[in-house]
């Protein structure tokens, strides 16, 4: 049950984009994201489409993994499109029936902001599928690095980040573990109302936090065993270095972004 | 170069000051260079509390510790100890940092501001040394228990320790990970590491070239592991087991045949049983 949560999937390869530095990929998923909302008419949201398909066919990331990540949101993009289905006025009726009034609008407006959340969504799992947690990890460190002149703790939320990463799947384990002996002593938690459900999980949470505690204590100790003492002064095994091939990807993705923007004023 | 490592001069430790009784209650010991020591007693006899006080990690209330003429309490020297001295713990997943292997064999040397190239070369060394080289890239969940005790171990050895202490290292593996631990203990031996093993196996003792036996905060038996083993009643009094092979030895000879004496490995009592069989 707990292994269907996956937090970060990567999908390791070989292609350009993975291999792209991990800076350029998240400054370049941001703007992507800017230019679907810049982008407001159809042409400009086929293009982005049509760019983030073959941004996945160049990273050869399977088709399914973009309805596996679009899943979970497709209540979410249902509801928002019935909703500006039935609230957006235009000024011939569509369709009417009881208080409903469906305009043409209604319709286009409905679509075009689905077909933008799920190419939103699709653009930042390609981030995660295409980069493994450490390298992103690394990468928001890297760029949040001019705030540490502010005394924002920005090695000290890269190790949190890093530390987080690495014990999802411990602690994972655990609550299994924990789980199992609670149903082992007749613990309910499958069956009964939902409140009752809920209070079943007090006896799996305590033990998790208890544990959780012990878990840093140790690797607190051992932290210190291997000489940590924060983020002055410290090297990095892997350097982060903006190459050659970045430099192309990062122009080629400007002039596509460029291309999508100006759809806007050129199809307004 | 001196040939005392570690020297511990009648240490006393309390977790807390407002009771009487010490966990470390006047110890004194060395550890000298290149040697393979072996820490055994009972739960709470004090022997993790001393342990901790090798690197660092607690100082004594009384008495000195000393790292090769370091006092752990100066603070200017504290990570030059804690980089001669490496420690390893019993839960391998509790001292693993990263989220891949090779990262977290590096942790010690990022802390230390070792250039990347250096770290590089380093880390591929050690990762070797603890036979985990070919799994570098996983990610330590996806390994087993002996497989991450010695990503643990690499990611000490990284920082090239004089001394190793392993605080039970071995206590939450399987008998294959545990053989695969001592495969790289031994390895480590050879490569000049000193070894402090604090340990419930009796067998992993049996390997050491000098044993302690601590019980209440004290040492109280010392010397090589066929010294030590062959006092079968002694050890039982403290609460600890001797090897099988020890074992087997005294009820040869309860039941009146002449085995001999320092029989403590499987390899010495078959041998003693071929010479026996043999007459």
């Amino acid at each position: 049950m707990l292994r269907d949560i996956t937090i970060g999937q990567h999908f390791p390869g070989n292609s350009i984009l993975h291999r792209c530095d991990p800076r350029l990929k998240l400054v370049g998923t941001i703007a992507y994201i800017v230019v679907l909302f810049v982008a407001a008419n159809p042409v400009g949201i086929a293009l982005s489409i049509a760019l983030l398909a073959l941004l996945y066919s160049v990273a050869k990331i399977p088709f399914k993994m973009i309805l596996k990540s679009l899943k979970p949101i497709v209540p979410v993009i249902i509801f928002t499109a019935v909703l500006n289905l039935f609230f957006l006025t235009g000024e011939t009726p569509l369709f009417q029936w009881w208080i409903f009034t469906i305009y043409p609008e209604g319709v286009r407006y409905a679509i075009l902001m689905a077909v933008r959340v799920m190419a939103l969504i699709a653009g930042t799992s390609l981030l995660t599928y295409t980069t493994s947690p450490i390298v992103l990890t690394d990468a928001i460190e890297n760029l949040l690095r001019p705030l540490g002149k502010l005394h924002f703790p920005v090695h000290e939320l890269a190790m949190m980040m890093t530390i987080a990463l690495r014990f999802i799947p411990t602690l994972i384990d655990e609550t299994e573990k924990i789980m199992n002996a609670q149903k082992a002593r007749g613990a309910m938690l499958d069956t009964g109302s939902f409140v009752q459900r809920v209070k079943a999980l007090v006896p799996i949470l305590i033990p998790l936090f208890l544990s959780a505690f012990r878990r840093a204590d140790e690797l607190a100790m051992a932290m210190e065993c291997r000489c940590y003492h924060g983020g002055e002064g410290r090297t990095r095994l892997k350097v982060l270095k903006f190459g050659r091939e970045d430099v192309l990807c990062a122009a080629a993705l400007t002039v596509l972004l460029g291309i999508i923007v100006c759809t806007r004023f050129l199809f307004a | 170069m001196k040939d005392t490592m570690i020297d511990v001069q009648d240490v006393k430790f309390r977790y807390d000051p407002e009771q009487p009784g010490y966990a470390v209650d006047g110890v004194s010991m060395q550890v000298r260079r290149g040697e393979f020591v072996a820490v055994l007693g009972a739960n709470g006899c004090g022997k993790s509390t001393l342990a901790k006080h090798f690197n660092a990690i607690l100082l004594p209330e009384k008495g000195t510790v000393l790292v090769e003429d370091m006092d752990t309490r100066t603070e200017d020297h504290l990570y030059d100890i804690r980089q001669k001295v490496g420690m390893v713990f019993q839960n391998p997943d509790n001292q693993i940092v990263a989220t891949i292997v090779e990262e977290d064999v590096a942790f010690a040397l990022e802390n230390l501001g070792v250039p990347a190239p250096e770290i590089r070369e380093r880390i591929d060394e050690s990762m070797k040394l603890a036979g985990i080289y070919e799994q570098k890239d996983k990610a330590p969940h996806k390994l087993s228990g002996g497989q991450k005790q010695r990503v643990a171990i690499a990611g000490v050895i990284a920082m090239r320790p004089d001394c190793l202490v392993l605080d039970e290292a071995t206590a939450m593996l399987d008998p294959r990970g545990r053989r695969q631990v001592m495969k790289t203990i031994r390895q480590l031996r050879e490569a000049g590491i000193s070894i402090v093993a604090i340990t419930h196996y009796m067998e992993e003792a049996a390997q050491a070239d000098r044993v302690l036996v601590m019980s209440r905060g004290r040492i109280v038996m010392e010397g090589t592991p066929e010294q030590v083993f062959s006092q079968t009643e002694r050890l039982h009094s403290y609460h600890l087991d001797v090897p099988q092979a020890a074992e087997l030895r005294d009820e040869l000879v309860k039941a009146g045949i002449p085995m001999p004496q320092n029989v403590i490995t499987p390899e010495a009592c078959a041998e003693a049983l071929y010479a026996l069989l043999a007459q």
